[in-house]
């Protein structure tokens, strides 16, 4: 409690950028288009209700973004840099989904279970793969998942042999979409889930204490008993964890596995989630909060130009444009100008007072 | 900082023959144990020796389709024996094709990698009295060197599919167009005949946008239409993938579609998946770019005769959910 | 002797943001001679240095090489009158040859005429005696080799002024005869160098001259042979001998006499030689010796900070495996690291956070200390220590150094250690502080906490610790208790036999 009382002083402290950025956007948009945010219940063609609107667009449809936000978050904060096979590890994770679900004559909950656990599996073998090779042999994380970066498509390819293998199944559909009964979107209820989760992680476990000591002072960590190599693994293997549902969801999204497009380009996005949440990229302090709004910013940001009609060609660059503009606003130098300049004009004040 | 350099060259190397390997694997089975695979192990007096050289079937679900396709026509009960080389390499194709001029092969069916570099190879057949045919892509040669290129029209593919929309007259067409990735062949070919429609003012364009061939990134741009509550009553999907992330939209939106649906729903490919949702009503219409052409060069082969054009353009198929069949299916559908 | 000046600093002074790091110092270095300069931590040495090489710019005083008043402002200026520097880390390519290492970055780079410049590397090495090919790889000679390319490299570039900092302490014997004939060579050749180290012997056995700094300041230049090793000890750590017999025996230190706690035989670590150590229950002990003398790295083998090699502990009378920090920390060991910065605190983190570390990762990964739990143990050491910060949730970095070092304190002290190791923990923080942390050691050794005590100043340890180990080049020289704790007899100690 303490600490909430004190990050309010100091204004929200990390979440201010994310925070502004989220409050801009919505300013801009309810200019634009004051129905931007209105939201309908409409049936859909399976005859549940449902909530529809562009606010549940961006919300749902940053889901698997934000869930990867939250992998990357611990990775950047216990290695001080980034893993880039996300996108490449969740082709090979959907393919697992898809490969165990279709080895069945049918789609039941039980083989869905069972086709979770073993992309689950396949996923955190894959983030021990990374995190083995930045946590015992010191690599570069950027370099170290350069690997899987590059060669993780082609083993997704590998698992199912074929272009783009589809799967129908109410199961699988309620989980990419809507379930019965419930209005709101599946993806939004796992993104939720997965924040509880780990919330929960860090109420029953030292991991988010240990990570951000690793992250900020490695050689001071080792000194004070923390087994440094175990932890940077950890956060590996929990991104394998996170890319495993992140993938499933695209996957269930439209019961199709194209393992070139799916989730292409995720990885430099839910980087800039990490960043626009105010998260150092250099490690240390985080704040998962952060990196899921930072998700929603860009998920936001995305809606805001299609609604625009913006060509998505056109899209990356002017993502590319705000995103930098975020960073740079968020970045030391920028914060330490201002506050030069707040403390001088409050000195201007207060002279002005005096005479 | 030495130890730092030794690691990163360890890992580039690493990297490399995982790569190494991931190529080899997409190529998989197709160029193991020697650099030809005979389909046929006698070359007795009656049959026919064919040299193809093609790109890997893993290069796509339309090679995979085209390769299978040559197999079948190209089979020895046809009266063939078929050798077949597949690389993506322009310079292994060059070798190849002169593997089988070197064996006397009757015949040399050619897609090649690059455009250029076929002058000498082709000069080599010729002065061995092999005749030579191209098949899905052009070569930049003299028109002498080759019997006749049978090739698809991606322009006409478009043109198909768009009279095909016109024929289903409308009352008005407001069509949300979702391109492939920009510049590519496919999207070219595709946008085209729609572009003119949008421009003599017959069709509206609703939305214009790329979706790079990303499903999920098509199902955001149709979202974001019904979300602005546009109307609109065609989709146009420049592939079927595309089209199924469409259509996710739809039904989360409570949007009919297909046969008996609201709005019409068009893709690109022909993936048995997608046919099947035509067979069930959900979509309305799917083009492809044909990857059957073996029987028509078979024909000439057969019938002696000698094509009287040097560029056959092949038929494109489209399907429409009306007049689809089982059958259509088993014999078009791409993949499984 | 050639009195012939080729370099002549005068009145030379630096200032850092709230530190004078050299105020008025004088040095001299004459042609072909080897000049050690000699300064405990933070004397001065390596700003002169970098002074002198274009990293630094002084603020005031002037240089003159060869009589002619020059400035120096960059590294390139540095070069250009011929003053040249080879670092501890070697600075050159290693995946480059020899030949290219030597010509790289100089007169249009290496590459004009490769085969020229091979025949002129190999002359230059065979010249200097250096057993290296001109096209081998760098990266495949020794580290000892490596260093002498280095240096035929400033030689080949017409260096007059040598710096050699801290050249000798990743080498061996043999590679230090090696380093010193090649230095005894370059003397001969009319080369002056200065010559920067932290063992004595070395000094003794290379240098003509040695100019002594401390706290920034000059404290004399004098000839190698009339400097016995003990008086350069007190003049390197501002006393005189004199002085040092004069200051009485303070307090009453009873030499502990319970049971031995921690016992080690044939310890030793990567950076250490065995050596033999032992602490009872409730005793304060300290380890001393100059800077680089192995003292901190003895202790950092006690509690597994670097990899042991060998070596059999006991504690409580039970044998113990020792292979890390945390192995040390669940038999009740704590460890305050020489260097807070990089060793201690974790600078983004609260003073809370900081102060339940080293317990929280004992309790294990799956018990996590509540926040109430946190917040109250941090409070309770907060007052108890009196550590001033604004919150528990104030960042431990923006603290002062004295009051980050109490927070490092804390979180040992709440792990209710049986035996607490310190070392340095006085350095940098202000007297009133230091004075609060003797008490405290004194306080715990009663309630039966051993402690092992490291400090540079001896007085503090005279104050606290009822037995010196004395160490000298990596190597326990001597063990001082009872009457022979003693200024005198600890400088006389660290200085080795020749005293007097």
């Amino acid at each position: 409690m303490k600490d909430k009382t004190v990050n309010l002083k100091g204004g929200l402290g990390q979440l201010t950028i994310p925070i502004i950025a989220v409050a801009l956007l919505v300013i801009f948009n309810l200019i634009r288009d004051p129905g931007f945010f209105s939201i309908s219940i409409t049936h859909n063609n399976y005859g549940n209700a449902v909530l529809a609107g562009n606010l549940i667009s961006i919300i749902n449809g940053a889901s698997e973004l934000a869930i990867l936000a939250i992998g990357m978050t611990l990775v950047t904060a216990a290695t001080k840099g980034q893993d880039i096979s996300v996108g490449a590890a969740a082709a090979i994770a959907g393919s697992v989904f898809v490969k165990v679900l279709k080895s069945g004559a049918e789609i039941s909950g039980g083989t869905v279970i069972l086709a979770f656990i073993c992309s689950c599996c396949v996923a955190m073998i894959f983030g021990a793969f990374n995190g083995t090779l930045v946590a015992v042999f010191n690599i570069q994380p950027m370099i170290a998942t350069l690997i899987l970066y590059t060669c993780g498509r082609s083993i997704a390819y590998w698992i199912n042999g074929g272009a783009t293998p589809t799967v129908t199944s109410p199961i699988i559909n309620a989980i990419g979409s809507f379930a019965p009964g419930i209005p709101i979107p599946m993806p939004v209820i796992i993104v939720i889930i997965v924040t509880i989760l780990f919330k929960l992680l860090f109420h029953f476990t030292s991991l988010e204490l240990l990570t951000q000591s690793v992250g900020i002072n490695q050689s001071a960590a080792r000194l004070n008993g923390i087994n440094t190599t175990f932890i940077k693994l950890l956060s590996f293997i929990l991104l394998g964890v996170c890319v495993s549902v992140a993938g499933i969801i695209g996957v269930s999204r439209l019961g199709l596995i194209n393992h070139e497009t799916l989730l292409l380009d995720v990885e430099m996005d839910a980087i800039l989630a990490v960043a626009i949440g105010g998260n150092s990229l250099g490690g240390g302090k985080f704040k998962i909060s952060g990196s899921i709004i930072g998700a929603y910013v860009i998920q936001m940001l995305t809606i805001t130009l299609y609604a625009m009609k913006v060509s998505s060609t056109d899209v990356k660059a002017y993502k590319a444009i705000v995103i930098v503009l975020l960073v740079v606003i968020g970045s030391p130098v920028v914060k330490e100008r201002f506050a030069k300049l707040m403390k001088q004009r409050k000195k201007l004040a207060k002279g002005g007072e005096a005479a | 900082m030495k130890r730092f350099s030794k690691v990163l060259s360890l890992i580039m190397a690493l990297v490399m023959t995982l790569s190494l390997a991931a190529c080899g694997g997409d190529n998989g089975g197709s160029n193991n144990g020697g650099n030809t695979t005979d389909a046929g192990n006698s070359s007795s007096g009656g049959t026919i020796t064919v040299g193809v050289v093609n790109n890997p079937p893993s290069e796509s679900g339309y090679r995979e389709a085209n390769v299978k396709d040559m197999e079948a026509v190209f089979s020895k009960e046809n009266g063939y024996e078929l050798k077949a080389f597949y690389s993506l390499k322009n310079d292994e194709q060059l070798q190849a094709a002169q593997g089988f001029i070197t064996e006397g092969v009757d015949y040399l069916l050619i897609s090649a990698a690059e455009t250029t570099g076929w002058d000498e190879v082709l000069t080599k057949a010729k002065e061995a009295g092999i005749k030579v045919y191209l098949f899905d892509r052009m070569i930049d040669v003299d028109e002498s060197l080759y019997e006749a290129a049978v090739v698809s029209d991606m322009a006409k593919e478009g043109e198909t599919a768009v009279n095909w929309l016109l024929a289903q007259n409308l009352p008005e067409y407001n069509v949300i167009h979702i391109q492939g990735a920009m510049g590519s062949d496919a999207q070219i070919g595709r946008t085209g005949a729609l572009d003119e429609q949008f421009a003599s003012g017959k069709m509206k364009k609703v939305v214009q946008q790329t979706a790079t061939w990303d499903e999920a990134e098509a199902k955001k741009i149709v979202e974001s239409v019904i979300n602005s509550g546009e109307s609109f009553n065609v989709i146009y999907a420049e592939n079927d993938g595309m089209a199924k992330g469409a259509v996710a939209a739809l039904d989360e939106a409570g949007i009919t579609h297909g046969t008996s649906g609201d709005v019409i729903v068009m893709g690109f490919d022909c993936n048995k998946w997608a046919l099947r949702e035509l067979l069930a009503g959900a979509w309305n219409y799917d083009g492809q770019c044909s990857p059957f052409q073996a029987k028509i060069i078979s024909d000439y082969i057969k019938s002696g005769s000698t094509p009287s054009s040097k560029k056959i353009i092949n038929e494109e198929k489209g399907f429409d959910a009306k007049e689809l069949t089982q059958a259509d299916i088993d014999t078009y559908g791409l993949g499984e | 002797m050639q009195e012939e000046c080729l370099l002549k600093l005068r009145g030379i002074g630096k200032r850092f943001p709230g530190v004078r790091a050299l105020h008025n110092v004088d040095f001299t270095l004459r042609k072909g001679e080897i000049h050690a300069l000699m300064g405990e931590n933070g004397a001065g040495k390596s700003t002169l240095i970098k002074i002198l090489t274009g990293v630094y710019q002084m603020d005031e005083g002037s240089v003159e090489v060869d009589g002619k008043a020059v400035n120096i402002h960059s590294p390139q200026d540095a070069q250009n009158n011929g003053i040249s520097t080879v670092y501890q880390e070697i600075t050159l390519c290693p995946n480059l040859t020899v030949a290219e290492n030597m010509f790289i970055g100089r007169e249009g780079g290496a590459w004009v005429n490769q085969k020229e410049y091979r025949k002129r590397a190999d002359e230059q090495l065979q010249n200097l005696n250096i057993p290296a090919r001109s096209s081998q790889q760098l990266g495949s000679c020794s580290l000892a080799v490596q260093q002498m390319v280095a240096i035929a490299r400033a030689v080949d570039m017409q260096c007059k002024v040598l710096i050699l900092d801290e050249p000798t302490s990743s080498l061996d014997d043999k590679e230090v005869n090696m380093l010193f004939s090649l230095m005894r060579d370059l003397k001969k050749k009319g080369v002056g160098i200065i010559f920067v180290t932290h063992f004595l012997e070395q000094v003794y056995e290379v240098s003509d001259r040695i100019t002594v700094l401390r706290n920034g300041q000059l404290v004399g230049e004098y000839p190698t042979s009339e400097l016995p090793q003990v008086q350069l000890v007190a003049k390197m750590m501002g006393k005189t001998l004199d002085e040092l017999s004069a200051l009485e025996d303070t307090g009453s230190r009873v030499e502990a006499t319970g049971e031995v706690f921690y016992k080690a035989e044939g310890l030793s670590s990567e950076e250490t030689n065995p050596f033999d150590f032992s602490i009872r229950k409730g005793e304060v002990n300290g380890l001393t010796g100059l800077l680089g003398s192995g003292r901190s790295e003895s202790v950092r083998a006690i509690f597994g900070a670097d990899k042991v090699t060998a070596g059999k502990v006991n504690i409580n009378g039970k044998e113990a495996k020792i292979s890390k920090p945390i192995d040390a920390m669940k038999n009740g060991i704590g460890y305050l690291a020489e260097d807070r910065k990089r060793d201690g605190i974790i600078a983004d983190l609260s003073v809370r956070e900081n102060i339940i570390l080293a317990l929280q990762v004992m309790n294990g990964f799956f018990k996590p200390i509540s926040r109430s739990e946190s917040e109250a143990f941090a409070d309770e050491y907060i007052k108890a220590l009196k550590i001033k910060t604004a919150s528990t949730e104030t960042p431990v970095g923006s603290l002062s150094g004295g009051n980050q070092q109490k927070v490092i304190l804390a979180r040992w002290l709440l792990t209710h250690p049986d035996y607490l190791i310190l070392d340095e923990p006085t350095r940098g923080i202000d007297v009133g502080t230091k004075l609060e942390i003797q008490k405290l050691v004194l306080q715990l050794a009663k309630d039966g906490v051993s402690v092992t005590f490291i400090s540079s100043e001896v007085e503090e340890m005279l104050r606290t610790c009822s037995r010196l180990i004395v160490m000298r080049d990596r190597h326990i020289v001597g063990e001082l208790k009872g009457n022979d704790l003693n200024q005198a007899q600890v400088m006389k100690t660290i200085a080795g036999g020749e005293a007097e």
